[in-house]
């Protein structure tokens, strides 16, 4: 039986599980409804921060206590795939938020957290930054979303068809 | 274990694994479907800010690099000399008594970026008030009393009706009739609006919110306002004979700012319990209590090409701390809505504005 994960890296995962599908709702409800925009933005800018942090705090976690090994019977190939889309999924968890931010920054608008507070630019006010920035997050976050949907499938399959013990990891001591 | 090699082809095959391999699939597609129909896939009736742009660009024809709305403008700097009156109502740092620099935008309403100037278009100042903590207020008021729609729906398909028929070039007045028919709050709000007399030009015309925000002051405790920029210069009406130059109002702004500084009071007017703040075409009792916060000063015009303002979105819920947005359905509209304009003409190149003021002398 493969080793779990430590207790950190396990609440880690399933807070930013949580979080990162709300985002994903969020953001494309946002942009398609007049209606629930200004409502929906208030959420979706603070809590984009906040999985940034987490984030943060969850790549320092994995270098100080690495994940378990996948087991050895697994095909190299397999293998591969999952250590790439972990990694791909590593990349768009940073890549998104920070593209926000920066988008943000380079449309010219104030980045309002909570309160009074506020991030500050990142990057300059700039017209042709925006502009590249602003459909990279719509294609981030997509790629993100089907990246999701490929490990919530490699998740269920381990756990129901390989019973390899890679699930059990993330959900039990 | 039912097979020795859990990853090997023959268990995958197994019709038990098959079976589960399928449920897997379908909870997938299921999360997909349900990511799909929240991005409002599956609901065309849903008006989302792609329509709302859509639909000025089919009214207005396609004008690459401009704002859908209120296409036509210049841009303007100046700066807010608070009084204080305001801070007992708000803890936004623009009330404390002191200076804060704006900049801002004159314009059109309306989508042609070079239509001439005339008596029927409204007249909009934007404004963006710059805090020394980092904090924005961005405000876009217009010269008519109340907003002649609701909400975004009824915004959404009074546009149609400002479509020119191609046979006549104009559009059909059959269309607005109906428009009206169905939506007497417009109506009623046009009255209104046609009642008041517009001004001469820009800077003796007097601009107001039309949505309602709330004000919270340091107690938590909020007062509903609409605010107004009402001018110094002394009102003058409209001349009886329109100028021929197409820029003519930009021109006479242009002319007096470079007389002096063209100013405005601050009219904070407080909603008592009852007055509509959802509901943009209905204007409050006149006997409302209106506190001035201060004096606007515009010292000078850019024209947008090298001018601030262009690259700015005037999002009119881009408020400060101790300002919030009401119950008005329109606010979040038009904050999606200026949104995906400002996206799709950031992308796009900038041909030159229709009014280039000649700066310095």
């Amino acid at each position: 039986m493969t080793p779990t994960f430590p207790l950190l890296s396990r609440l880690l995962h399933w807070t930013m599980a949580v979080l990162i599908l709300a985002m994903l709702f969020v953001g494309v409800a946002m942009v398609s409804s007049l209606a629930d925009y200004s409502r929906l933005v208030v959420i979706h800018r603070p809590l984009g921060i906040l999985l940034l942090v987490l984030v943060a705090i969850r790549l320092i976690n994995r270098l100080l206590s690495p994940p378990p090994p996948l087991p050895s019977a697994m095909p190299t190939l397999l293998k591969v795939v999952a250590h790439a889309s972990h990694w791909l999924l590593y990349g768009l968890m940073f890549a998104l938020p920070l593209v926000g931010w920066g988008m943000l920054s380079a449309g010219g608008y104030p980045i309002p957290l909570i309160g009074s507070f506020h991030l500050p630019p990142i990057l300059p006010h700039d017209k042709a930054l925006y502009a590249i920035l602003r459909p990279a997050h719509t294609i981030l976050a997509y790629l993100l979303f089907l990246t999701f949907l490929a490990h919530l499938g490699a998740a269920l399959t381990h756990a129901l068809v390989f019973k390899d013990g890679v699930f059990r990891s993330m959900v039990k001591r | 274990m039912p097979s020795p090699n859990p990853y090997s082809f023959s268990n995958l095959t197994r019709p038990a694994s098959l079976a589960r391999l399928g449920g897997i699939g379908a909870m997938v597609l299921a999360l997909a479907a349900a990511f799909a129909g929240t991005a409002g896939w599956f609901s065309p009736s849903r008006l989302g800010p792609d329509a709302m742009i859509d639909r000025f660009e089919d009214v207005n024809g396609e004008h690459p690099g401009f704002r859908r709305n209120h296409a036509k403008g210049v841009c303007l700097t100046g700066s807010f000399e608070s009084n204080g009156n305001a801070a007992r109502l708000s803890t936004a740092p623009v009330f404390a008594p002191g200076r804060t620099p704006v900049i801002g935008r004159f314009a059109l309403a309306g989508g042609m970026p070079m239509m001439a100037d005339g008596p029927a278009a409204v007249r909009s100042l934007a404004l963006e008030f710059q805090m020394a903590d980092g904090q924005q207020w961005r405000t876009g008021m217009n010269d008519i009393p109340v907003f002649p729609m609701k909400d975004p729906q009824a915004f959404y398909e009074q546009l149609a009706t400002g479509k020119r028929d191609p046979k006549t070039g104009k559009p059909d007045p059959a269309a607005m009739q109906a428009f009206l028919l169905a939506h007497p709050e417009t109506a009623k709000a046009l009255d209104l609006i046609k009642a008041q007399p517009f001004s001469s030009g820009f800077a003796n015309a007097t601009y107001n919110s039309l949505n309602a925000f709330l004000l919270v002051d340091s107690a938590g405790e909020k007062h509903p306002v609409r605010w107004s920029m009402v001018a110094v210069d002394a009102f003058a009406p409209e001349p009886a004979d329109k100028p021929a130059d197409k820029n003519y109002l930009f021109d006479a702004l242009a002319a007096r700012v470079k007389q002096g500084p063209v100013q405005w009071h601050l009219m904070l007017t407080l909603g008592q319990s009852g007055d509509p703040t959802s509901d943009s075409t209905l204007p409050w009792p006149a006997d409302r209590e209106k506190v001035d916060a201060g004096l606007l000063s515009v010292a000078a015009l850019q024209g947008e090409d090298g001018g601030a303002c262009r690259d700015v979105n005037f999002d009119p819920l881009v408020l400060p701390w101790g300002i919030v947005g009401s119950d008005d359905p329109l606010l979040s509209a038009r904050s999606g809505a200026y949104s995906e304009s400002f996206t799709r003409r950031e992308g796009e190149a900038k041909p030159p504005s229709a009014v280039q003021p000649r700066t310095g002398g």
